[in-house]
């Protein structure tokens, strides 16, 4: 069994911060880390390996040359190797272009895969799109927000309990299949020092554009349909009226008469 | 183009079986395509020898303006034993009416389901000029495959200039799966939408947890698509004078489009209201955590005719329901009233909730984000306070129900 996660490495958004005067981002000083859903799809990708001896775990990521760091990491949790897919002619890929790239990818390094795994997004992008844009690329079934996975006894299906808006439902799909992980009921494991030293150990092989089966044209800006005019910061927030140092009577009082005023009550 | 290798085709039919427009036949043992192909890629999928692809070239200038109209995505849920449109369907509606305006073209909404599908009378009272309804009985229930086949083949068909969604669960992986299928830019969670000068579409979206806003342009394919989160617009009221214009889609679809099966469904969130619709809501945040404070939440939120959330932590130590979370990986809600308690306003939840009209914000710490955002705000703990404002509450209403 192959199993491919691919990974993104992302800036801890909470340190993000915007600079007031020309409204660009600050990322000076910003930690780099392993997206937290991307952590959940290799999770489910070492949960699935302990049920099926033999598979091997594909770590692709496409990213400037620092990803590399975010691989090093998916190696740590369970990853067997690493693909890294950088070169300077993605770059201004939107998620159409990202998702022809891995899709070009997969199939060079690993075109006998039986499932992908993808976290369900981007903590910075949020937009959700690459995998399933990278299942239709790949003409294969997706199921999203998974939680729980099952493969079938002859390994030829996969069962997934998945997050829905009123709450779960359990979906099956032939493989080979895209599945993309939300966080559910996984819990994180940490690697253990032995995992941090035999990552080293592990191949961490790098694919440019030349490796892949994809023209000029379909890369990067080039091979985007979406193009960013515009960054600007947000509204500036309304003024709140804080009020500080009341007793707990004198702020329940507060909140109920401003909800008297508001005729919420 | 629709390319056909007529090495691998095993003459097997299914492409045939699968097109909507009749545009597929098996003669002679080999799949022929005809004049009537719309590229939607309906057969590529479902070719067990993937003996078929498509081939597309951008488009020109010329090309580009034959595509008009705004389409809408009605998604619609089970409700009564009807599938009816979702709310979010509506407040489409009404950026869609603005933007077909500036461009001096039709608003038009494709509601897909089997013949449960009711209400759509309504959809027309809120803008729409017409109403594309594909009934099929394996429409019934949202998969992606039959979804992504069916409005693929209507968009390739009627090509629009824009086409919206509601940034829903289902939302959010048909229209990348509808975008790649028809090779189209997306925009995902868009909080502005614009028409302009030369006629494009100007998709405006927070990125970087809401810490930056960025206009996207779709410039060299049609139609331009977007995804738009719900509660960030506003419905408009329906203008039942409005005229209503019903047309029926013949659907073509067979059961092997489908390669997901539904096993298992649980609700798991019995609450009547939900949270994306509720008027009031009480967010219990981390500050609630302990003695009886996320009771005294609940009881706010039922005195108040509301419903009570959770921030993500409160949902990741395993006290509140997933459905139940407000913020970037759960629910975007735009109450009326949100009162955040013991909720520090971390940026991936603000912009959970940042289109509530009023805010209340208890917490300890003078400088939770939460302030930001809020109308009222309490500095203090919240398991002391909240007791004394339900007695408050209390108060006022014995005195008016002693009037």
């Amino acid at each position: 069994m192959n199993i491919v996660v691919c990974i993104k490495q992302v800036p801890e958004i909470s340190e993000v911060k915007v600079n007031p005067e020309t409204g660009t981002l600050v990322r000076e000083g910003v930690a780099s880390i392993l997206n937290p859903f991307c952590e959940y799809a290799l999770d489910h990708a070492v949960r699935l390996k302990q049920g099926a001896p033999g598979t091997t775990i594909t770590a692709v990521s496409m990213g400037p040359p620092q990803a590399r760091a975010a691989l090093l990491r998916a190696l740590e949790l369970g990853a067997d190797r690493g693909v890294l897919i950088s070169d300077r002619r993605f770059a201004g890929a939107d998620t159409w272009a990202t998702a022809l790239t891995l899709c070009a990818a997969v199939r060079a390094v690993q075109g006998d895969f039986d499932l992908i795994l993808v976290g369900k997004q981007a903590i910075d992008g949020d937009t959700a799109q690459v995998g399933p844009e990278m299942a239709e690329i790949l003409g294969i079934p997706q199921i999203m927000y998974g939680v729980q996975m099952e493969l079938s006894q002859n390994g030829k299906r996969i069962k997934v309990k998945r997050e829905s808006e009123s709450g779960y439902q359990v979906l099956e799909a032939r493989l080979p299949a895209l599945v993309s992980a939300s966080k559910g009921e996984t819990i994180r494991r940490l690697p253990s020092f032995a995992d941090i030293l035999a990552a080293r150990d592990k191949p961490l092989e790098t694919v440019t554009a030349d490796n892949l089966d994809l023209s000029e044209e379909q890369l990067g800006l080039q091979g985007s349909y979406t193009q960013v005019v515009k960054i600007f910061p947000p509204q500036a927030k309304k003024a709140c009226r804080r009020l500080e140092g009341l007793s707990s009577q004198q702020a329940g009082a507060e909140i109920a008469s401003f909800l008297r005023n508001g005729h919420f009550i | 183009m629709l390319k056909i290798d007529h090495d691998q085709c095993n003459a097997c039919g299914l492409c045939e079986k699968t097109c909507p427009f009749g545009a597929i036949a098996v003669k002679d043992d080999q799949a022929r395509s005809n004049e009537s192909c719309s590229l939607c890629g309906a057969c590529v999928n479902v070719c067990p020898q993937h003996a078929l692809s498509i081939q597309r070239k951008q488009a020109s200038a010329e090309e580009l303006a034959g595509y008009r109209g705004v389409f809408i995505w009605a998604e619609c849920e089970a409700r009564a034993g009807e599938l009816a449109p979702k709310r979010v369907v509506y407040e489409l509606l009404s950026q869609g009416q603005r933007l077909a305006d500036k461009l001096g073209q039709e608003l038009v909404a494709v509601a897909l389901g089997d013949g449960r599908l009711a209400g759509l009378e309504s959809l027309c009272a809120h803008g729409a000029d017409r109403v594309l309804r594909c009934e099929h009985e394996l429409l019934g229930q949202y998969s992606t495959d039959a979804f992504t086949s069916v409005l693929s083949a209507v968009i390739a068909g009627q090509k629009p200039a824009v086409l919206l969604y509601g940034a829903t669960p289902n939302g959010r992986e048909l229209a990348p799966r509808v975008a790649a299928r028809l090779r189209l830019g997306l925009t995902a969670d868009c909080t502005g939408l614009d028409i302009d000068d030369q006629g494009q579409l100007v998709q405006t979206r927070p990125a970087f947890g809401g810490n930056i806003m960025a206009s996207i342009i779709a410039p060299y394919s049609r139609p331009q698509t977007a995804t738009v989160r719900p509660n960030v617009f506003q419905a408009a009221p329906p203008d039942p004078a409005r005229p209503i214009k019903l047309e029926e889609v013949p659907v073509t679809l067979n059961k092997a489009v489908l390669r997901t099966k539904l096993v298992e469904e649980t609700v798991v969130d019995a609450e009547d209201e939900k949270l994306e619709s509720a008027k009031v809501i009480v967010t219990a945040g981390l500050g609630c955590r302990q003695d009886g404070c996320l009771e005294k939440a609940a009881e706010l939120a039922r005195a108040l005719g509301g419903v009570l959330a959770a921030s993500r932590p409160m949902v990741e130590a395993g006290l509140m329901p997933v459905t139940r979370q407000v913020g970037q990986s759960g629910t975007t809600v735009g109450p009326d009233l949100y009162i955040a308690v013991g909720v520090s306003g971390a940026i991936q939840h603000l912009v959970g909730m940042s289109s509530s009209k009023t805010v209340i914000a208890i917490n300890q710490d003078p400088e939770a984000p939460i302030f930001k955002l809020a109308d009222l705000g309490i500095v203090g703990d919240a398991r002391e306070i909240l007791p004394r404002l339900l007695e408050e509450l209390s108060k006022g209403k014995g005195a008016a129900d002693s009037d």
